[in-house]
C-alpha cells in the first residue's frame, strides 16, 4: 500500500502574470508518505505546494498550465470544485495563524463548515483531532477559551487539529517549524512521524536536517525547477545532480 | 545635551498644554450643559410630551422621534453600506473601473454638508415620491447621508482583517461566502461597528437636513408616514425661538446622556467581541 502514488504532477507550469515561477514539474508523491521539498527561499517550493489544493488561483493574474493528479483525479479539469477538493487536501502555513475565537470553536470551525451541526459529534472531533495533535492534554480544561492566548507551539500543533477535524487524505506543510523554538519543533517533528501512517504529508523546509529527519522522499527545487527527486536517504548520501550536492553540503542556500 | 533636553522638555509641555486645553473645552461644555440643564431635568421632562410649543412639559415625543429616525436610517444604511463594502473588498477586482467610480462616489458624499442632503431628500423624498414630512422621507435622508460613513469604515475594518485568516478558512474547504460570513465579517465587526456608532452621533446632531425633511412636529408619531421633532431640533427651535432656554438645556443635556450611553454600550458590546481576539 505503501507505495502507490497518491499524488502525481505531469508538466505543471505556473505563472504570476508573465513571471514563471515553476517549469514543467513532474513529481510522484507516495501515500501514507512523508515528501519534504527543500531549495533556496524563491524557487518556487511554496508555489508548487500551493497549486496541489489550487490555493494560487485566489491570488490575481495566476495561471497554471499542466495538470496534477490525486488518485488519479485530475485536479486541473473544468469540473473540479476546488472548494471540495481543500476539504481532501489540508494544508498548514508558515505563521500559524489561529482563527480569534475559542480552541474549541477553531477545531470545530471545518466540521460545521462541512455540515456537522451534532454537538456530541461535534466534541468527539474536537477532542479527537486535539489529541491526535498531541494538543489535548495541554488545553482540556481550557478548550472553551480564546485560542489566541497559546504558545506559537501550541498554535501550530492547534491548526494541525484543526486540519485533522476535516479529515483530509493529504496534508501540506508550508514551512511548519520555521517560527517555532527547538522543543515545539522537536514535538511537530514526532507528530509528523505519527501522522504519516494515515496521512500523505507533504512538508516545505529549508531546514535539511529537519528534510532528512522527517521525510521519506526529498525533491530538491532551484529557480523554478525540480532538480533532483529521490527518496530521502539516497538524496542526502548519494545525489546525483552536483548542484543539490552544492546545496545539501551547504555551499550557497 | 542640556540643549536638546530642554527643547525637549518644551516640546513635551507644549503637547500637554494642547491636551489640557481639548480636555478643559470638554469638560467646561459638558459641566455647563449639566448646570443648566440639571435644573429642569427629571423623569417628568423625560416621559411627558412638550405642551405650549415646548414651554411646559418634557420632551418625550421628541425622544421618540430621535430614536425612530435614527432606527430607520441605520436599517437603510447598515445593510447597504456593508454589502457595499464587502463587495468592494470581497468581490470586486481592486483596479476595476466600476470600485474606483464607487469609491470615489463614497469619498465625496462623506465631504457634502448634511444640508444638501436635506434638500434633495426635501425634493426627492417629501415632494416628488410625496412622502410628506415624515419619519420615512427623513430616516432615507439621513441614510444617505451616513451611507458614505459606515461604507468606509466597513471597508477599512474588512482590509485590516488578516489576510492569513481568509487563507486558513478557505484551504480548510470554505467557501469564499463561508469566508466571509463566519471569519472576515466577525473579525471585522469592532470597525463596523465604530462606523454605526459615529453614524449615529451625526444623526443625533444632524438640525437642518431633518427639518427639511421629517418637519418638525411636537405630537406623537404613530406611524412611519407621520412627521416628527427630534430632540436636536427641538433644542434649536427652544433656543432660536426664544421660548425656553432653560429647556433648551435640559434637552441639551438629555442628548449628551443619550450619546454618552450609546458610546458606552457600544464599547462594551466592542469590548465582549474583541474579548477574543485580544
Ligand atoms: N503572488 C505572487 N506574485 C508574483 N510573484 C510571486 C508571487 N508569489 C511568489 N512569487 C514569485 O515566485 C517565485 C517562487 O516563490 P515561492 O513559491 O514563494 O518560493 P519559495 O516558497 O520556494 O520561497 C519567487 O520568485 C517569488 O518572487
Ligand atoms: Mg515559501
Amino acid at each position: 500500500m505503501a507505495n502507490d502514488v497518491k499524488i502525481k504532477s505531469t508538466d505543471l507550469k505556473v505563472f504570476y502574470h508573465d513571471f514563471q515561477a515553476l517549469y514543467e514539474i513532474n513529481m510522484e508523491i507516495k501515500e501514507n508518505n512523508v515528501t519534504a521539498l527543500i531549495g533556496p527561499s524563491g524557487c518556487g517550493k511554496s508555489t508548487f505546494l500551493r497549486s496541489i489544493n489550487r490555493l494560487n488561483e485566489l491570488i490575481e493574474g495566476t495561471s497554471t498550465k499542466g495538470q496534477i493528479y490525486i488518485d488519479e483525479i485530475p485536479l486541473y479539469d473544468k469540473d473540479i470544485d476546488p472548494v471540495n477538493l481543500r476539504k481532501n487536501v489540508g494544508m498548514v502555513f508558515q505563521q500559524p495563524s489561529v482563527f480569534p475565537m475559542s480552541i474549541y470553536d477553531n477545531v470545530a470551525y471545518g466540521p460545521r463548515i462541512h455540515g456537522v451541526k451534532d454537538k456530541a459529534i461535534l466534541d468527539e472531533i474536537v477532542e479527537k483531532s486535539l489529541k491526535a495533535a498531541n494538543l489535548w492534554n495541554e488545553v482540556k480544561d481550557r478548550i472553551k477559551s480564546p485560542a489566541t492566548g497559546m504558545s506559537g507551539g501550541q498554535r501550530q500543533r492547534l491548526v494541525m487539529a484543526r486540519v485533522l477535524a476535516v479529515e483530509p487524505q493529504v496534508i501540506l506543510m508550508d514551512e511548519p517549524a520555521s517560527a517555532l523554538d527547538p522543543i515545539s519543533t522537536a514535538k511537530l517533528e514526532e507528530l509528523i512521524s505519527e501522522l504519516k501512517n494515515s496521512y500523505t504529508i507533504v512538508i516545505v523546509t529549508h531546514n535539511m536536517q529537519q528534510a532528512a529527519r522527517v521525510s521519506d522522499y526529498t525533491g530538491f527545487f532551484l529557480n523554478g525547477a525540480l532538480v533532483e527527486f529521490n527518496r530521502t536517504d539516497e538524496l542526502f548520501v548519494n545525489p546525483r545532480d552536483k548542484r543539490t550536492e552544492d546545496y545539501i553540503t551547504g555551499r550557497f542556500g | 545635551m542640556k540643549a536638546t533636553n530642554r527643547l525637549e522638555k518644551i516640546i513635551n509641555l507644549c503637547f500637554w498644554l494642547s491636551a489640557s486645553v481639548i480636555a478643559g473645552i470638554f469638560i467646561i461644555i459638558i459641566g455647563y450643559i449639566a448646570v443648566k440643564g440639571f435644573s429642569v431635568v427629571n423623569l417628568d421632562f423625560i416621559f411627558t410630551a412638550p405642551t405650549r410649543a415646548g414651554k411646559e412639559g418634557g420632551i418625550s415625543t421628541t425622544i421618540i422621534g430621535t430614536v425612530y429616525l435614527t432606527a430607520v436610517a441605520l436599517l437603510f444604511a447598515v445593510p447597504l453600506g456593508v454589502s457595499t463594502a464587502i463587495y468592494l473588498e470581497e468581490y470586486a477586482r481592486r483596479k476595476s473601473r466600476f470600485a474606483r467610480l464607487v469609491n470615489l462616489t463614497a469619498e465625496t458624499l462623506a465631504g457634502i454638508p448634511s444640508i444638501i442632503f436635506g434638500l434633495f431628500g426635501f425634493v426627492f423624498f417629501v415632494i416628488f415620491l410625496n412622502l410628506g414630512w415624515s419619519i420615512l422621507s427623513g430616516g432615507m435622508t439621513l441614510a444617505i447621508m451616513i451611507l458614505p460613513t459606515i461604507t468606509r469604515t466597513a471597508q477599512e475594518a474588512i482590509l485590516n482583517v488578516p489576510h492569513e485568516y481568509r487563507e486558513n478558512s478557505l484551504a480548510l474547504g470554505a467557501s469564499k461566502w463561508q469566508t466571509i460570513s463566519k471569519i472576515t465579517i466577525p473579525s471585522a465587526a469592532p470597525g463596523i461597528i465604530t462606523g454605526i456608532i459615529l453614524s449615529i452621533g451625526r444623526v443625533v446632531g444632524e438640525t437642518a437636513a431633518i427639518i427639511l425633511t421629517a418637519g418638525s412636529s411636537l405630537g406623537m408619531p404613530l406611524s412611519l408616514s407621520d412627521p416628527v421633532r427630534t430632540m436636536a431640533v427641538h433644542l434649536y427651535i427652544l433656543a432660536l425661538e426664544g421660548i425656553s432656554l432653560e429647556r433648551a438645556f435640559g434637552t441639551a443635556f438629555v442628548i449628551v446622556i443619550l450619546i454618552i450611553i450609546i458610546n458606552y454600550m457600544a464599547h462594551l458590546s466592542l469590548r465582549r467581541l474583541s474579548h477574543l481576539s485580544s
